[in-house]
């Protein structure tokens, strides 16, 4: 087989089934390249070569005793950094964590380790996944592999440079309001947000609950779908899990038809503070579903611009209860200067030092909704916003199969650029929220490049809560058609760096 | 003391007061309130604890079955209407006891509200009711527990503080009342009443054992005073009060200590209060006046719990018989005054009684045991008579010798004696003290005629009429047997000797 690192997660778990090749030597190859190229990407926080090589042997001798038969036994992974690995290190991109070995395991980790999936590091992210950059981990950036001046996304930035950069051909990202998507769109790969409660989120440090879900992200359709089948499913450790079997994602992707579907795009979602080569090759993906045999109609979700408002409450509200628990006293740093100070004064020592300034910003803003006075106003506020957004997927679905969106406004900017302007940088998710806010699913995908700086740009594919399926039938259908047009994956154009 | 009655009288004359209780009682589930950790008192600290009650990032709380249903069952014991939908919620402040640094528990969606609670109080015109009436009833996690190390065991002066959390996640079942009015003088009682009553509920419906030595039923009493006519006054709340003796001293100090505040045209501060326990004197805590602010939201990581009707149907057939009415039903059974049921319950016997009885012993002989020989004795050794080594099976076994006629009263004491001592069991006594009942007839004739022999003339005096003078010759029966023999057989047999009748 040709470069190991080039080829897709089911192609080299069949390969490996088929004793092909072991999962060593592709573990070993993917390893070769992390050392060949992160210096530069800085997509891996944690990467412990003897653990891979030693698990991937392990696999190896049970697909050998015929003990193992999933999909994807064999093919490596990279894990976003706030997944709990038991005995490895898990930061979540924080200086707080510095040091901290769970001693657990994430249920997604368990799956993934029972289905022979080799874990070969833990990716960088911004901290505890504040950020649509990954300029906001306390580890420093990532860079995106189409250009390295670039942001890769986030907070998810790391998993989904890992993927686009060929030094994983699967990782896990986590999504609270595009985190796996929007990396996704600016790096020219795949990643879902699966239904709320479709994948356990036991395990994940979380950041905002009502909104936090973990998903697959790869460089095509089927290999997401691969992945998801093996994250997926209730969990008993998880009361938000839902407990219904798990749709064959697989099966709809090979699937691949729109015929007679109903599309919608929503109007709220184009348009003013869209890039022109974003909306170019959006507007050129819509022709293609057409061409397809798929309907295109325009639908409106009027309250969807209040989403970002909602979600800058709900989000830093969940955030300032949810990360309290860092405070120097049974994880982490502690930062203690020894001269007998009480307990609030090295909490607040420990946190000044620990937290970057956009976390910081958050707890701010999260403490300051919840308080008694100010909780209507806003928390309750954004709770009733979400349930305006909700009804308008709803109403939506009545009329189309699913909806389509540009997944990011705009193609990956510039390392600072946006630095010093939060707002600027939170727009970036402005259509990816209304998904999580709803808990519902969505995928994003390559479309193309925008023609003005030759960037990857993504569509954004959304499907009513447990219908995840659909995103695969359509996503796939859609690759395909432009896969045949550009004669490869649109990942192959990148810089081989 | 009499300085002090009088002072208290005084206080009630003048104002009312009004108190409200808030209790905490621990369930006793086999795990915690969120994890599969042990809810068990006690063990190695920190051994009792997982990454869920450790608060671990990226755990998740599951919630306890068994806690919602026994939380439903004290809601429907409490009268208490049961919320068809329901929701958890953070209660956020940093403390080192509590791993997450907020408290999951249950704010403006409470499982089960409005219901309420007769006590029965003793006053000198006999029982008197009070109707309690309960706001809510609701669910919450314990937090760990601090040891302050390097001082005097208090937070002030010590050089480090260490944490066992195997108390954290433990379940709690929050009981809070709506103000208690028109109390007057009995407000203490009434509170202590309130607290005993809600206790013995707890243990008939099995949801705790409500061991308050181990800390596991914690009150904060609420206490404000106001002129009569007059808007309530400021109240003040003693936090972790948890005796029921500590309950009714607590109020009555407070009473006291508000009173002199406003007398002095000074103004009751809102704040929490301290209790101690060996002056019953109550210390500033902190201030509510600027109250914390908790920053409640509903808790994202569960999902709201919705009791169908069903279930709530199936609970309410699991109660039992409310410990109030269960002793007025006893009552009439037993035909004893209220003022005697309130003794044997006072005196912790009414479990041991019913258990007794439940044994088979008949109600009077177990009432007699348990109240007088075994009362004596737990008095002198100043313990509890459930922890003396005397069970209601013992008595049972006992009686049971007693009504075959193996055994005699003074036998029996003798029995009791024996356990109480340690010897063994009921069989073990006996046989080791030799207690038999000397009931074969040859060997009695034997002894009466020995005693006649004795004492002709008393036998003349029996055979002449005089049927006192038999109590001479059945005493020295008794005394040659050494107590073993039934004095009422011994008597008949005499007269039959003698050809008398009696």
């Amino acid at each position: 087989m040709n470069d190991l690192t080039r080829q897709s997660a089911a192609t080299l778990a069949t390969a490996i089934a088929r004793k092909e090749v072991s999962s060593e030597e592709v573990t070993q190859a993917h390893l070769d390249r992390i050392s060949q190229v992160d210096e530069r990407v800085h997509a891996f926080l944690y990467v412990d070569p003897q653990e891979s090589i030693a698990r991937a042997r392990e696999v190896d001798q049970q697909i050998g005793r015929g003990e193992l038969s999933s999909p994807l036994a064999g093919v490596p992974i990279a894990l976003k950094d706030l997944l709990a690995t038991k005995g490895l290190p898990t930061t979540c991109g924080s200086r707080i964590l510095e040091g901290w070995r769970p001693p657990y395991n994430a249920t997604i980790v368990e799956k993934l380790h029972a289905a022979g999936v080799v874990s070969l590091g833990k990716t960088n992210m911004d901290e505890f996944a504040m950020g649509s950059s990954t300029e906001h981990s306390g580890y420093g950036p990532t860079h995106n592999p189409w250009d390295l001046q670039r942001i890769p996304g986030g907070s998810g930035g790391g998993s989904a440079a890992a993927v686009a950069s060929f030094e994983s051909p699967l990782a896990i990202g986590t999504d609270t309001g595009g985190s796996i998507r929007q990396p996704a769109a600016v790096t020219g790969t795949v990643g879902v947000k699966p239904t709320y409660g479709g994948v356990s989120r036991y395990g994940i440090v979380a950041l905002a609950s009502s909104l936090d879900q973990a998903g697959p992200c790869a460089r095509d359709v089927m290999d997401t779908a691969l992945l998801h089948s093996v994250i997926a499913g209730h969990d008993p450790r998880d009361s938000t899990s839902i407990n219904a079997p798990v749709p064959d994602f697989v099966a709809a992707a090979l699937k691949a038809d729109v015929r007679g579907m109903k599309i919608g795009v929503i109007k709220e979602l184009q348009g003013e503070g869209f890039q022109a080569g974003v909306l170019e090759r959006f507007n050129q993906s819509l022709e293609t579903l057409t061409e397809l045999g798929a309907e295109i109609v325009e639908v409106s979700c009027p309250n969807f611009q209040y989403a970002l408002g909602a979600y800058y409450l709900i989000l830093p509200s969940e955030a300032s209860s949810n990360l309290a628990k860092f405070d120097g006293m049974r994880f982490g740093i502690r930062e203690d200067d020894g001269k007998n100070r009480s307990v609030e004064q090295v909490m607040s020592a420990t946190r000044e030092k620990g937290f970057g300034a956009e976390v910081k910003r958050r707890i701010m803003l999260g403490t300051y909704a919840l308080s008694s006075g100010y909780y209507d106003a806003y928390y309750g506020q954004a709770q009733r916003i979400r349930t305006l957004i909700t009804r308008d997927f709803e109403a939506a679905f009545l009329q189309v199969d699913v909806l389509v969106s540009p997944t990011a406004p705009t193609t990956a900017f510039k390392i600072g650029e946006k630095l010093d302007d939060p707002l600027a940088m939170y727009l970036n998710d402005i259509a990816t929220i209304p998904v999580n806010l709803a808990g519902n699913c969505a995928m994003s995908l390559p479309i193309g490049l925008a023609s003005e700086d030759g960037l990857p740009v993504g569509l954004q594919i959304i499907a009513p809560a447990m219908a995840d399926a659909l995103l695969y039938q359509v996503g796939s259908a859609l690759e395909s058609a432009l896969v045949d047009r550009w004669g490869g994956l649109l990942i192959s154009e990148a810089p081989s760096l | 003391m009499t300085t002090l009655t009088t002072e208290y009288d005084a206080v009630i004359a003048e104002f009312d007061p009004i108190i409200g209780l808030e209790t905490h009682i621990e369930l006793g589930t086999n795990s915690k309130m969120f994890c599969a950790c042990s809810a068990q008192f006690g063990g190695d600290p920190n051994t009792h604890v997982c990454p869920v009650c450790l608060g671990m990032p990226g755990s998740m709380p599951v919630v306890n079955r068994v806690a919602i249903e026994s939380t439903i069952r004290m809601g429907l014991a409490l009268n208490c209407s049961i919320s068809p939908w329901c929701r958890f919620a953070r209660k956020n402040y940093f403390y080192p006891d509590m791993p997450k640094n907020y408290q999951i528990s249950q704010y403006d969606e409470p499982l089960c509200t409005d219901g309420f609670l007769d006590v029965t109080v003793a006053t000198q015109d006999g029982p008197q009711v009070f109707r309690v009436e309960i706001e809510r009833v609701h669910m919450e996690e314990d937090t760990g527990k601090l040891l302050h190390a390097g001082g005097a065991g208090r937070i002030h002066g010590a050089t480090h503080s260490l944490v066992d959390y195997n108390r954290a996640g433990i379940p709690l079942i929050e009981v809070v009342t709506k103000p208690i009015l028109n109390t007057g003088e009995l407000a203490p009682e009434v509170a202590k009443a309130y607290v005993a009553e809600l206790r013995d509920l707890m243990r008939a419906l099995g949801v705790s054992d409500v061991r308050m030595e181990e800390g596991s039923l914690r009150c904060d009493v609420n206490v404000s005073l106001s002129r009569p006519g007059e808007e309530w006054g400021t109240r003040t709340e003693t936090k972790n009060v948890n005796s029921l003796r500590s309950v009714e001293r607590s109020v009555r100090t407070e009473m006291l200590r508000q009173a002199n505040q406003l007398r002095a045209g000074e103004r009751i501060i809102q704040e929490t209060r301290h209790f101690n326990e060996e002056t019953g004197d109550t210390t500033s805590g902190r201030s509510k006046e600027q109250a914390e602010d908790y920053r409640y939201f509903p808790e994202p990581d569960l999902v709201p719990i919705a009791p169908s009707q069903t279930w709530i149907q199936e609970l309410r057939g699991t109660l039992p018989e409310v410990p109030s009415v269960r002793r007025a039903r006893l009552r009439s059974e037993w035909g004893i005054t209220e003022f005697d049921m309130q003794s044997l319950v006072n005196a912790g016997a009414l479990e041991l009684i019913t258990a007794s009885i439940d044994a088979g012993v008949q109600p009077t002989a177990a009432r007699k045991w348990w109240t007088g020989e075994l009362m004596r004795v737990a008095n002198e050794q100043g313990c509890e008579l459930e922890d003396l080594s005397v069970t209601p099976l013992d008595i049972a076994e006992i009686e049971g010798l007693i009504s075959q006629g193996d055994l005699t009263d003074k036998m029996a004491r003798s029995v009791f004696e024996g356990l109480l001592a340690g010897e063994g069991s009921v069989s073990e006594v006996v046989s080791s003290r030799g207690l038999v009942v000397v009931n074969d007839d040859a060997s009695l004739i034997a002894a009466i005629n020995t005693a006649l022999s004795d004492s002709p003339d008393v036998a003349e005096k029996i055979k002449g009429g005089k049927i006192a003078a038999a109590g001479a010759i059945v005493g020295s029966v008794m005394k040659a047997t050494q107590g073993q023999a039934d004095a009422a057989k011994v008597r008949a047999l005499l007269f039959e000797l003698l050809g008398v009748k009696e």
